[in-house]
């Protein structure tokens, strides 16, 4: 199962391709405001992120993700035990 | 205060500025009145339908408002009540019997609208620990259907097979699942590849509920739907549908064959707790669902006119939404809202009513002008269409 800082580096990489604004993503950086994602961006990269890390992110789930820490947390819940 | 209705100023900001430009507002269009199931009055100019999802006609057919009539007569002008109370007639019943022979399956649930059909099974069936899998692209009742209830949601890339099957296969074996599918995509008027997508759910053990409002009455070889035509109708547990579409009234209903399905009737909230649709609509619906099953003729013709106008537009230049006409909805796609709109008003101004769609109710942020043909337009009504289109697209400039 991969550590904190593994997800953390694999998730920026996801984001990187659907950063158009160039942002500097951090922790902090939330997917709504500062990357300006729409839900058919959001759609594609949560894809991308769930086939990343065999999981189901449900949109229940992503109603409570707002920044980029919130989701490495999340994934790490879901890797637990991989 | 806070003014609880601030949070629409973005919209209402964008409709003044497209109203300022002295367009007429295209979603306040009023019928002064209606002629046929093709052709309405309004701004007092005689208009040809191409956007009522009226598909086979049957609203102003004889047999239909004759018995919509006896019914006012025999059984008054509402029920005044719930199903499960004083609101079940003898009309609501045969309706019922009328669908399931229609569908050839158990039961049947008439709801007083088909967003409150799709409203009320998916918020019943699927609990907290049940997952529903859905395509992004799913209609509004759809969605609505799932806020309502508690399931957890996990939507997929719209009609792609793999992406279903990866999805369900990371789903805990044991949990409860709800796929929801539609026959046609009203948006676009695509279809669903359902053969293959139903032999995924029932290989991971999930239920597939599939909304068929509008292929009912046109595809498939008796009228059910995408399901029939892809031949999966028996694997498929529950369909949705409406009777505002080919069936020509209002009202929505839910076919299945799960033998526990009755049960529905005591738990389903917006079955329960609403009033039912009046005597003359279940009669009038009852009477359209028998003709639709002896229809063939009618199906033919409808393809016949889709086709037509799909190649036609495609000739003068528009983009479409398919490149194939898969359904009786064609969809011309928009460069912007503003272009849009301005089309929308030339065709206005020619005589033809299509529908302008737009985000949200579009995916990927498209505006479209999507027009709905009906069995009953003709070969001169079709021609027309074209004619109108030729026109107003070169007004606005969006063909050469």
């Amino acid at each position: 199962m991969p550590d904190r800082h593994q997800i953390l580096a694999e998730t920026l990489e996801l984001i990187e391709p659907f950063n158009k604004k160039g942002v500097d993503v951090t922790e902090a950086t939330r997917f709504a405001q500062d990357l300006e994602w729409d839900s058919l961006t959001v759609l594609d990269f949560v894809a991308n992120v769930e086939d990343e890390f065999d999981v189901i992110i449900t949109m229940n789930m992503q109603a409570e993700i707002e920044t980029v820490g919130q989701l490495v947390d999340a994934l790490d819940r879901l890797t637990a035990g991989k | 205060m806070t003014d609880l209705l601030s949070k629409f100023d973005p919209l209402i900001q964008q409709r003044d500025d497209l109203l300022s430009s002295g367009l007429t507002d295209p979603f306040a269009l009023v019928m002064e009145k209606v002629e046929s199931p093709t052709v309405a009055i309004c701004n007092g100019r005689r208009t040809i339908l191409l956007g009522t999802y009226n598909y086979m006609g049957m609203t102003f057919d004889p047999d239909v408002v004759a018995a919509g009539k006896q019914a006012l007569d025999e059984f008054g002008s509402g029920t005044t009540g719930s199903r499960v109370l004083n609101g079940t007639y003898v009309g609501h019943k045969a309706v019922e019997e009328a669908l399931k022979d229609f569908y050839a399956m158990d039961h049947a649930m008439v709801f007083s609208t088909g967003y409150q059909a799709n409203l009320g099974i998916i918020s019943t069936i699927a609990g907290k620990e049940d997952y529903i899998i859905l395509d992004i692209d799913s209609h509004a009742s759809i969605y609505d259907g799932c806020a309502l209830g508690n399931a957890q949601i996990v939507p997929f890339r719209h009609n792609d097979i793999e992406a279903l099957e990866k999805r369900l296969k990371r789903l805990p074996p044991e949990a409860g699942k709800l796929v929801i599918l539609e026959g046609v995509y009203s948006m676009l008027g695509d279809v669903a590849p359902l053969k293959e997508m139903v032999a995924v759910c029932k290989a991971a053990g999930a239920m597939v509920l599939v909304d068929e409002a509008h292929s009912m009455g046109f595809i498939g070889e008796r009228g059910r739907g995408v399901a029939e035509a892809q031949g999966v109708i028996d694997d498929v547990d529950f369909i949705i549908g409406t009777f505002s579409k080919s069936v020509g009234t209002v009202g929505g209903f839910c076919v299945s064959n799960p033998p526990k399905f009755e049960i529905l009737r005591l738990v389903c909230r917006p079955y329960v707790f609403t009033a039912s649709l009046p005597p003359s609509v279940v009669a009038t619906a009852a009477t359209s669902i028998r003709k639709l099953m002896d229809s063939a003729d009618k199906r033919a013709h409808l393809w016949e006119n889709s086709k037509r106008l799909h190649a036609g537009l495609r000739q003068l230049g528009f983009k479409l939404g398919t490149d194939e006409p898969q359904s009786a909805i064609i969809a011309v796609l928009m460069p912007d809202l503003e272009t849009g709109a301005a089309m929308w008003e030339a065709l206005l101004d020619e005589g033809l009513y299509v529908n302008l769609a737009r985000p949200p109710a579009t995916p990927a942020g498209m505006t479209l002008l999507r027009c709905s043909l009906c069995a009953l337009h003709t070969n001169e009504q079709v021609g027309e269409i074209l004619g109108m289109f030729a026109a107003a697209g070169r007004a606005t400039g969006c063909i050469s």
